[in-house]
């Protein structure tokens, strides 16, 4: 028995003769925030619903704590809190009254359904709220209300496709600090495209494109390609090129217009206090020295459009 | 479960001021046939000198009052239930229900059972309303009941057609004129074969069915008809939605 939250195995799905998403292949952990990303159409939201059970897969199996989603639909949804992309909210009812339906509807026992209520409004600052129609709730409330509906019954797992539509910063960062609070617990998926907010609450990370996984791994792996082995130099004399390879360490050393100089330096080395002492020795006027970052977008840009130039094997580390 | 669904169904229900306004509605039109009903009464019995010519209060009222219901129930089902399941596929609301842990079949019956509970109130109403004729005379409480069941009965089985009709399109409207047209055919049907009685279309019509309620007759082959009838739809919309959960 394992402690596996989520298990797809060799999900497909086949629309007409396309595939809108073929062959995927990933599992979850308790306590860990998976943060989905791809470009539009890629299949994230395809794959929510399969593993939602809101659509039969062609091919493959999805499990949810070891029962089969196919097999025994209403006990695996039963462990599932699940926010799809276009909010599912009854309009016409006030926001207990719609918490206290999610609530029956996800099984929890009628003594407790007003705690749940309670608690979930509480966790997304809905308190205010309570006696609102959601109609004229703005559309940030209607996230929030739609977050609450799927941690209502505390599920083992909660699936948020794109949670943080649509929010302002302040409550993008409460939703965040929610997502981690509940991922603490249990587990979390999340879609989104928003790159940094997929750094700062996600520990697994998978990009999908065109309905396949291109990259399936820990958040450090996509941190560490992004740093690089990279420094971005500025001199006020700059010396010619081959000076700077003499440093102990350094590859390369690319001119850029503008005066900074790219500097390219060996796995495990550190040059840039050996940079910063020639400089001072020579005079090139250092002004600037500082990691020169890959933003999150050109690792994705990358992962999405160069897909053989990661191969699978290293992926998967 | 299906309790659940079916109270989410009578809260939208009565959420938006349709609900009360079609039940006040009917009860006023259903009141004003009662009142008629009773005054002609005596205008007509006293006319009718010989025995023969006499009917019961309760069969001359309660035929006009029952008469007239299931006349209007073939307008305001199709208005209630048209947004049963089309308004939430337009509004995508639909994924809220199906990742809860419930099967299709407890939602499509839990929406079923709602709307009829919502329309069972108007046939306990004119219940009510027709057992006040009891204090002032004395009523035949059997043929009142023969008749709320016919009733009920139809309500369910119009219901059931109407919940199919919602489910196969994202337009309210397009659901309810097809129920509309679907039960006013089936009401018509027999009509189209009078003249030979024993014709297999005559006996699929609603109103053939009906008719045994409304003499005071409770027949066992009605009563399955209806039920055979309401489980038809209702097994139809659970495969029309499962095609969605299929198809995608």
């Amino acid at each position: 028995m394992n402690n596996f939250t989520v298990e797809a195995i060799e999900l497909t799905r086949l629309y007409g003769g396309r595939e809108a998403v073929s062959n995927v292949n990933f599992t979850l952990s308790k306590g860990e925030v998976l943060g989905f990303l791809g470009p539009n159409g890629a299949g994230k939201s395809t794959t929510m619903k399969m593993l939602t059970g809101n659509l039969a897969p062609s091919n493959g199996s999805v499990k949810i704590c070891g029962i089969d989603m196919m097999e025994n639909p209403k006990e695996a949804k039963a462990l599932i809190g699940y926010l799809p992309e276009m909010r599912p909210l009854y309009k016409e009812l006030t926001v207990d009254e719609y918490l206290t339906m999610a609530a029956r509807l996800h099984r929890v026992s009628s003594k407790h359904v007003k705690s749940a209520v309670e608690t979930a409004k509480e966790r997304c600052g809905l308190g205010h709220m309570s006696k609102r129609l959601i109609e004229n709730l703005s559309n940030g409330y209607q996230q929030r209300v739609g977050i609450a509906q799927a941690i209502i019954h505390r599920p083992m797992v909660v699936i948020l496709d794109e949670p943080t539509v649509g929010l302002d910063p302040i409550q993008i960062r409460d939703i965040r600090a929610l997502i981690r609070e509940v991922g603490g617990e249990h587990s979390v998926i999340i879609s989104t495209h928003i790159l940094p907010e997929v750094e700062m609450v996600c520990d697994h990370v998978q990009i999908i494109d065109k309905g396949k996984l291109v990259f399936n791994g820990s958040i450090d792996v996509l941190k560490r390609q992004r740093i690089g082995n990279k420094l971005l130099v500025g001199l006020r004399n700059p010396p010619a090129a081959e000076e700077l390879l003499k440093i102990n360490g350094v590859s390369e050393a690319e001119m850029l217009p503008g005066g900074l100089i790219r500097v390219r330096f060996e796995n495990d080395a550190a040059p840039s206090e050996a940079i910063v002492q020639a400089a001072v020795q020579q005079g090139w006027g250092l002004h600037q020295i500082a990691p020169d970052q890959t933003s999150l977008e050109d690792v994705f840009m990358q992962l999405t459009y160069q897909e053989q130039a990661i191969p699978q094997e290293q992926a998967a580390a | 479960m299906i309790i659940n669904v079916a109270r989410k169904e009578l809260k939208s229900m009565f959420a938006s001021p349709m609900g009360w306004v079609i039940l006040s509605l009917l009860m006023f039109a259903f009141g004003t046939q009662y009142l008629n009903g009773v005054n002609d009464y005596f205008a007509v019995m006293s006319g009718a000198m010989r025995p023969a010519e006499r009917t019961g209060v309760t069969q001359f009222v309660g035929q006009s009052v029952y008469g007239l219901a299931s006349f209007i129930m073939l307008f305001a089902v199709p208005l209630l239930s048209m947004r049963l399941i089309s308004e939430e596929r337009r509004s995508q609301t639909l994924p809220f229900l199906f990742s809860a842990p419930i099967s299709l079949t407890e939602i499509v019956v839990g929406k079923f059972l709602g709307l009829v509970g919502f329309l069972s109130i108007l046939v306990v109403f004119i219940y009510a309303m027709l057992t006040t004729l009891n204090i002032w005379s004395d009523i035949d409480f059997g043929f009142l009941l023969a008749n709320s069941l016919g009733l009920l009965l139809m309500v369910a089985g119009f219901s059931a057609l109407g919940v199919y009709f919602s489910s196969l399109t994202q337009q309210p409207v397009i659901a309810a004129i097809l129920t509309f047209i679907a039960l006013f055919a089936l009401m018509m049907l027999d009509r189209f074969s009078a003249g030979d009685p024993n014709n297999f279309l005559g006996a699929l019509s609603l109103t053939r069915h009906f008719q045994s309620f409304s003499n005071g007759l409770i027949d066992t082959a009605d009563i399955v008809y209806f039920i055979l009838f309401a489980v038809t739809f209702l097994t139809l919309t659970v495969r029309r939605l499962d095609a969605d959960r299929l198809r995608g």
